[in-house]
């Protein structure tokens, strides 16, 4: 679910916190510590939730990390040892060359082919029924994605490599072979998403003024110049978000993953969730496993700081 | 209501600047095979598992069903003996496709009513009550969205089990019963956006909050509340990595996880490709009833940002 859920602090979306502070304050029919009691009653759930499943966790996966841990014993603290093997663990840096790869392909290729769609909806077809046919395969789940490209793609019987057979071209082994492998898990990860990430962009698309459009145009500015000075800039910030997202979910890919090539061939898609997945469970080596979901959430941690920071993804041009 | 319909039907159409008809239709030739893209595997899966298996090496590029049966359905619901099912090239092992479904609505419904009703009240507290340390709260709630899941599953997984609750439909839906961050930012933008004038007449007839919250608030978020309930249910219905970790026994795995089981049970070699896509098939169908019924809905609220 996290992917369809997931929308980053409302620090992205522009105006949400200033207008809580505005908005939020009840009139004046409230006394402030009144509220705190029913308040409490009415977060209690919730909290519960926050500290037991999100809370507690961080602090133990952070913990856990500094230890040595096979799930039967206690965990015995080895101070940064764990972080030490990683270095060194050439599992470990192809596990992250190779999610850099398959985040790369998505970033390009899912965004690209999302925002040139959002432009043709948002210019010839706005219908719900269009955006409901492209957001269709982004319902299904990963699974279930996986599955139906892994038969469509297969390499004996597979319809794409009939097709590509007519045209001439030799058969590819999208699953079988190491170069292949990556590119085929983000390719069936864009098609996935495309039509998501269309229907987001076209969504700001739909949000800058018309104004805007007529001024430029009564200015005699061209089509291709009102695109890059006035359309990508007021995007921005839909743009970052989904930049943010892609980077992000693509980073933690695992299901497709694991249903089709489970790591392979070779080490081709032992991407890094699959390998902390492996070590954790497979290999019962919690402590090591926990040590590198920390380095993972470092590294989306830092990805979205510096998205946040240089691409200024909460501030629009509209205000 | 009209919070969460995108701007798109308030009729913005631009006048057509340019005059080149033939840029129209290379846009509407590229939707159009966007759209082919997006929606034809699905009906490949659907003649794939209407073929018989054994067919489709010599049909690989038929359009239409090869040797149309329904022998792929009958293996992924259990109703073939192993026999029959090896000989039209299934594994013959026994697979329930029903127990599984049951459980993915159990797994999904129960989730999806308890964490939207639970981040529905605290939506409420951070919206219409003003108390002390509000907003540093919330915002200790929104945080939690920037942790990676995988981050949270490892030590989750740890309590689940010293609890004894692996394997069990408990275990499998506690993390998710509470809350999610994303349901009280939904909620709470809802919420603040809402009128407090019956709210008020209310408080000065003496209502207390509860009743407030019951009998004005959730009936007027009516349509938000479906928006959020189906987003997710859709999106607990294709979690797989929770699930892979703890429901791995037959009463608590959902189908994600039992279609990864069917796979990696196919015969190697030459897998029963019509069985694996008949159960896929099954797996999302329930997805798309409700994407018939309410389609809109759901296309509307992609790109709710909280701001319009």
């Amino acid at each position: 679910m996290t992917t369809l859920t997931k929308k980053p602090d409302p620090g992205l979306s522009a105006r949400a916190p200033r207008k809580s502070r505005k908005r939020g304050k009840p009139s004046d029919g409230f006394r402030g510590i009144g509220d705190l009691k029913v308040a409490l009653f009415f977060i209690a759930p919730a909290m519960v939730g926050l500290i037991l499943f999100y809370l507690v966790p961080t602090i133990r996966g952070i913990y856990l990390s500094f230890t040595e841990y096979s799930i039967l014993g206690d965990p015995e603290w080895i101070g940064a040892r764990n972080y030490e093997r990683i270095a060194k663990d050439p599992l470990f840096w192809n596990a992250l060359g190779v999610t850099a790869e398959y985040v790369v392909i998505n970033i390009v290729l899912q965004t690209a082919l999302a925002l040139g769609l959002a432009i043709l909806m948002h210019r010839v077809a706005k219908s719900t029924l269009i955006r409901g046919a492209l957001l269709m395969p982004y319902l299904m789940a990963n699974v279930i994605a996986a599955l139906l490209w892994f038969w469509m793609l297969d390499y004996q019987i597979g319809i794409i490599n009939q097709i590509i057979e007519w045209t001439g071209l030799p058969r590819v082994a999208f699953f079988g072979s190491e170069q292949w492998a990556i590119p085929t898990q983000a390719l069936i990860n864009t098609w996935r998403h495309m039509g998501y990430t269309a229907l987001l962009i076209f969504a700001g698309l739909q949000a800058i003024p018309n104004s805007v459009y007529e001024a430029a145009s009564i200015d005699g500015s061209k089509a291709m110049n009102t695109f890059w000075r006035i359309t990508l800039p007021l995007l921005r910030p839909v743009l970052v978000l989904v930049l943010v997202v892609t980077v992000i979910g693509s980073f933690q890919v695992f299901d497709t993953v694991a249903v089709t090539t489970a790591g392979g061939p070779v080490n081709a898609t032992r991407v890094l969730q699959f390998y902390i997945y492996q070590r954790a469970f497979n290999e019962q080596d919690f402590g090591y496993g926990s040590a590198l979901a920390v380095i993972l959430f470092l590294i989306l941690a830092i990805v979205a700081f510096i998205q946040m920071k240089f691409l200024r993804g909460n501030q629009s041009d509209l205000d | 209501m009209t919070t969460f319909t995108s701007p798109t039907n308030a009729g913005r159409r631009r006048p057509p600047s340019r005059p080149f008809n033939w840029r129209r239709a290379i846009a509407l030739t590229l939707l159009t095979l966007a759209i082919a893209v997006s929606i034809l595997p699905f009906y490949w899966v659907l003649r794939t598992a209407l073929s018989s298996n054994g067919s489709l090496a010599a049909n690989s590029a038929n359009l239409l069903p090869a040797d149309f049966n329904l022998g792929a359905f009958k293996r992924v619901f259990g109703l073939q003996s192993a026999s029959e099912a090896i000989a039209e090239g299934g594994s013959g092992a026994s697979i329930n496709f029903w127990q599984y479904l049951w459980n993915s609505l159990l797994f999904s419904g129960i989730t999806t009513a308890c964490a939207v009703f639970f981040s529905s009240m605290a939506a409420y507290a951070f919206s219409r009550l003003r108390w002390k340390g509000r907003d540093a709260v919330f915002s200790l709630f929104l945080a939690t969205m920037l942790v990676p899941p995988i981050f949270t599953a490892l030590p989750n997984f740890l309590l689940i089990k010293n609890l004894g609750l692996l394997n069990s439909m408990l275990g499998l839906v506690l993390p998710y019963l509470f809350m999610t961050p994303f349901a009280i930012f939904f909620m709470r933008q809802f919420f603040l956006n809402m009128s407090r004038e019956v709210e008020e007449a209310a408080m000065l007839d003496g209502a207390k909050h509860w009743r407030i919250f019951f009998q004005i608030i959730m009936p007027n978020a009516a349509a938000p509340i479906a928006t959020l309930a189906l987003l997710t249910f859709m999106g607990q219905w294709n979690e797989y990595f929770w699930p892979l970790l703890v429901g791995t026994s037959e009463e608590s795995r959902v189908l994600t996880v039992g279609l990864g089981v069917f796979k990696s049970q196919s015969p190697q070699g030459a897998p029963d490709w019509s069985g694996l896509m008949a159960a896929t098939l099954v797996s999302a169908t329930p997805v798309l009833i409700l994407f018939a019924i309410f389609g809109k809905r759901i296309v509307n609220s992609i790109g709710f940002n909280g701001t319009k």
